[in-house]
């Protein structure tokens, strides 16, 4: 269903009055940012596929499509989204747009800003405007599609996004190695710099995990040649990308994802570690205080969230340098310049 | 003392003298990038070699209000470095440093005047490259890769320079240092890397770029199939797509392409042939056997009359050359030609290809087609004589033919960016609110607007002037297209 007006309405009279508003995709948990105080403006029901062409490899859909029915309808012409994002019953794809979380496959295949070709949204004065296009090469006007890609609905919401879609590969097997820790990094870093049909590599103590992709008979030449175990399936992944596995629900620490140098060691900070991305993104289960951990990613040129375990107002996201953080301020106001959508989710003054 | 000489004496102050061309034979050759039919003789050229010195231009700049362009290499095709009325010309060609290499990482920071090739050059010892190929990567900076997110042949598979770099260290206007990105693979924040890729030198100047590299493939093959029609063509590259397949690269060329490249360098494609395609596969080498092979067969399906898949390296760059000849081959046919840049949905190239001969017809020119089929990125080469005085009609030609991609649900430019060529065209593609937030965008970059003013986004006054003001995403008629 189109309720682009209605939307539109909504954020017209909020603009006029400058009352907030809380956009909600699939109604999930607000458990990722920081909390927002404001009317809810609801996508839910602003859904459908708009445009798919499978030879032209790009799906238009609403915002508020569930990412699951996106996926089945993709499926069925075997294809697929390759940022492969994580998704909960309810997610919705502009909510995972706007989230710009990634799965296991991003190093390999791009993340979810490297498939968003275009966007048509509404702006914090409620215009209906569109970015970028439905074609793969496209450099007309600054790239504002990309920029939505997780900005959180804090410069826009997302009515329709145009992705790039994949092939699903022929063939996907998972393979284990046992590994100790000191290990891990210079494993992948070695993996990484070969060229093989890896489609996800990760280690989780004490376990290497590695997954291939594409037809059978490379599959099987590149498992002979890596002498590692197989597993009956994939689900490994699927439980890394949706958080299921030991490593995230046991345990009352707090969980941090870390941007990082893929090679460069992890920081001396305590806690348990899981890699994933070949090393590019690291999860850390600790008590450690958030100051210290910004500090570490900071100092390593990454960059830390704090993804479960924070308070509403606490801190979420790595603090950005001043010059940094005036870009963003400035965005905003073009964008948003009464600060009425989510304000606050990402950044206290954004 | 002029405003010109008052500068200079402030510049002296920053940079060597040496650093500061000023005599109309220094600055003449900066007077146009590859876009030659627009040229202006620049008012001052600096050349900065530290970045030190830029930031001090640049609070220079910004303290007088004297507004600057920011200059890579020169070869962009849409007039982004044309030099201003009085305005600074930085080049950029000092800052040509690889500045580290890690290969565990698989990354190389490097300055922006650095060379595309170069950087492929020093990681190959690491079995490693940089993807992304403009055509001109043997001259193009990769600064001028990142302002104009500059694409090439591999793009397909590969992606565009913005999915291959992984952080940009930029100035501000205000000479300010801001670091976009990280070295994961993803930074804090809105993504501003993004936004600055394609941004023309419009909103910050790059000065460090950390680019990801890629294992090489382990094994590439080539095949290059000959149809007689170019609707049969255009379906062959759409069936190996949906057969799941995803190529290197997926190159077409027509009939007037094929044979004046033959003319040129006999690279052995059929003259008969209407449309070529060459389509190379690459990565380990039992999977490419096995698509070099499914894609042979949707081909053969698709009515080729001939498929050849290159046995050795020499055949195989032999199947290139005539690709990579294409330009000096027409411009060997024709005193001058103008090069288009739009892209479209694949499943339409045959239909618009047959409206691009049309348009063609009409204005008695000339057009031959070398595009990047794979991904819809058409290259109209409009062959012309500027003696003759037909340039305006051969850029009526042009925008109609932009205007036909916009209608197919295409956009203006694929790959070579707005400059000031496409101002015009920009009118037809988006809405005055679009262009709105495109100028509120600049301004929170630069707020005074003395970064690269004039070029990439047309101002609302020139859009109402032709009359496109209320245009939105191809839903235009036909109104005749004026030029003031
Ligand atoms: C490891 C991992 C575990 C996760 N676990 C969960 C989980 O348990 N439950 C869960 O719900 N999610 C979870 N997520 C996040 C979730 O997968 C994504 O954030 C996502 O797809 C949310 O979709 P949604 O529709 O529920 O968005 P919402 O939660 O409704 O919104 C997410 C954000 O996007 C904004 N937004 C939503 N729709 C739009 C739009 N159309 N335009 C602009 N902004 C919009 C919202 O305001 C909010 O800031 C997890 C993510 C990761 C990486
Ligand atoms: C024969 C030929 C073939 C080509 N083939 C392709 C192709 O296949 N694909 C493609 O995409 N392009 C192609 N191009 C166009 C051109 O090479 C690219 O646009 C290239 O990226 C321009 O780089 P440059 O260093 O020459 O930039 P310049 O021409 O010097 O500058 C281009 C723009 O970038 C800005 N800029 C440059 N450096 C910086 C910086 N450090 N910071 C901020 N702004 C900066 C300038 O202000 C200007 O607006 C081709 C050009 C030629 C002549």
């Amino acid at each position: 269903m189109d309720l682009t007006e209605a939307l539109q309405e909504q954020v017209s009279t909020s603009c006029r009055r400058g009352t907030s508003l809380r956009i909600v995709g699939g109604g999930s948990k607000a458990f990722y940012g920081r909390a927002v105080e404001g009317e809810v403006l609801a996508l839910g029901e602003h859904r459908g596929v708009v445009a798919y062409q499978p030879s032209e490899l790009v799906v238009t859909v609403r915002g508020g499509t569930p990412l699951a029915e996106l996926e089945q309808v993709l499926a069925a012409e075997g294809q697929m989204l390759g940022f492969e994002p994580p998704h909960f019953c309810p997610a919705t794809v502009g909510g995972a747009v706007a989230a710009g979380l990634s799965g296991p496959r991003r190093p390999f295949a791009g993340a979810v800003r490297d498939f968003v070709l275009g966007v048509r949204l509404l702006t914090g004065r409620g215009e209906v405007l569109s970015f970028g296009g439905q074609v793969m090469k496209n450099v007309a006007g600054f790239d504002l599609a990309r920029v939505l890609a997780g900005s959180l609905g804090t410069l826009g919401v997302i009515l329709e996004v145009s992705l790039k879609v994949l092939p699903k590969p022929p063939l996907e097997v998972t393979l284990r190695r046992r590994l100790p820790p000191q290990q891990a990094l210079g494993a992948m870093a070695e993996l990484m710099g070969r060229d093989l049909p890896l489609s996800g590599l990760a280690y989780d103590e004490p376990f290497l995990y590695l997954r291939l992709s594409g037809l059978p008979e490379v599959i099987e030449e590149t498992a002979a040649d890596l002498g590692a175990e197989y597993l009956p399936d994939n689900r490994f992944w699927l439980d890394l990308r949706e958080q299921r596995l030991a490593f995230f629900t046991a345990g009352e620490e707090s969980l941090w994802r870390l941007a990082w140098p893929p090679a460069a060691p992890n920081p001396d900070l305590p806690g348990r570690w899981l890699l994933d991305w070949g090393g590019a993104q690291r999860w850390l289960r600790t008590t450690a205080e958030p100051d210290a951990i910004f500090q570490a990613a900071a100092q390593a040129g990454g960059h830390a969230t704090w993804f479960r375990g924070h308070g509403p107002a606490d801190p979420v996201f790595q603090p950005l340098p001043p010059q940094l953080f005036k870009l963003h301020k400035a965005l905003k106001e073009a964008f948003d310049p009464k600060r009425i959508l989510n304000p606050g989710r990402m950044y206290e003054d954004l | 003392m002029t405003r010109r000489d008052a500068m200079i004496r402030r510049l002296q102050a920053i940079v060597p003298d040496e650093a500061i061309l000023r005599r109309p034979e220094e600055l003449k050759p900066y007077e146009c990038d590859g876009l030659t039919a627009y040229r202006r003789v620049p008012w001052l050229v600096v050349l900065p070699e530290h970045e030190s010195q830029l930031v001090r231009i640049l609070k220079l700049c910004h303290d007088e209000k004297v507004p600057l362009v920011v200059r890579g290499a020169g070869t962009g095709l849409s007039g982004g470095a044309l030099p201003l009325e009085e305005g600074l010309l930085v080049s950029l060609a000092r800052f040509d440093r690889i500045l580290e290499l890690d290969p565990l990482g698989r990354t190389a920071r490097v300055q922006p005047g650095v060379r595309n090739l170069a950087i492929s050059g020093a990681a190959r010892p690491h079995g490693l490259y940089y993807a992304p190929d403009p055509s001109s990567q043997i001259a193009c900076s990769i600064g001028g890769n990142v302002a104009e997110n500059a694409g090439g042949i591999h793009c397909l598979k590969y992606g565009l320079t913005v999915h291959n770099v992984i952080a940009l260290r930029c100035l501000t206007m205000e000479g300010e240092t801001v670091i976009l990105g990280s070295a994961g693979l993803d930074g804090p924040g809105y993504d501003l890397l993004a936004l600055v890729h394609g941004s023309e030198g419009l909103l910050a100047v790059v000065t460090e770029i950390t680019v990801r590299l890629l294992p090489l493939p382990g094994c590439t093959r080539t095949l290059l199939a000959a149809f007689s029609t170019v609707a049969a063509a255009a379906d062959a590259v759409a069936a190996v797509i949906e057969a799941g397949l995803i190529p290197a690269a997926m190159e077409m060329m027509d009939r007037p392409a094929i044979v004046a490249v033959e003319d040129y360098l006999q690279a052995g494609y059929p003259r008969e042939a209407a449309a070529l395609v060459i389509c190379e596969l690459d990565g380990p080498e039992a999977q490419v056997e096995a698509e070099a092979a499914a894609a042979r067969r949707q081909f053969e399906r698709h009515g080729a009359f001939r498929v050849q898949v290159a046995q050795d390296e020499a055949e195989r760059q032999r199947f290139w050359q005539g690709r990579k000849s294409a330009f000096p081959a027409i411009g060997r046919i024709t005193p001058d030609y103008y090069c288009m840049d739009g892209t479209i949905p694949r499943h339409r190239v045959a239909e618009v290809l047959a409206g691009i001969a049309r348009l063609a017809d009409k204005y008695g020119l000339r057009v031959a087609n070398v595009f990047h089929a794979g991904d819809g990125n058409l290259h109209p080469l409009i062959m012309y004589d500027a003696a003759a005085g037909e340039l305006e009609k051969v850029e009526r030609l042009g925008r109609e033919i932009l205007e036909l991609c916009v209608q197919v649900g295409g956009t203006i430019t694929g790959e070579h960016g707005v400059g000031v060529e496409k101002l015009d065209s920009m009118c037809r593609q988006f809405g005055e609110g679009e262009l709105r937030l495109f100028h509120a965008v600049k301004q929170a970059f630069d707020p005074r607007g003395l970064l690269n003013p004039g070029k990439a986004v047309p101002t609302l006054a020139r859009c109402a002037e032709l009359g496109g003001m209320h245009v939105h995403q191809g839903r235009l008629p036909h109104p005749e297209l004026v030029r003031f």
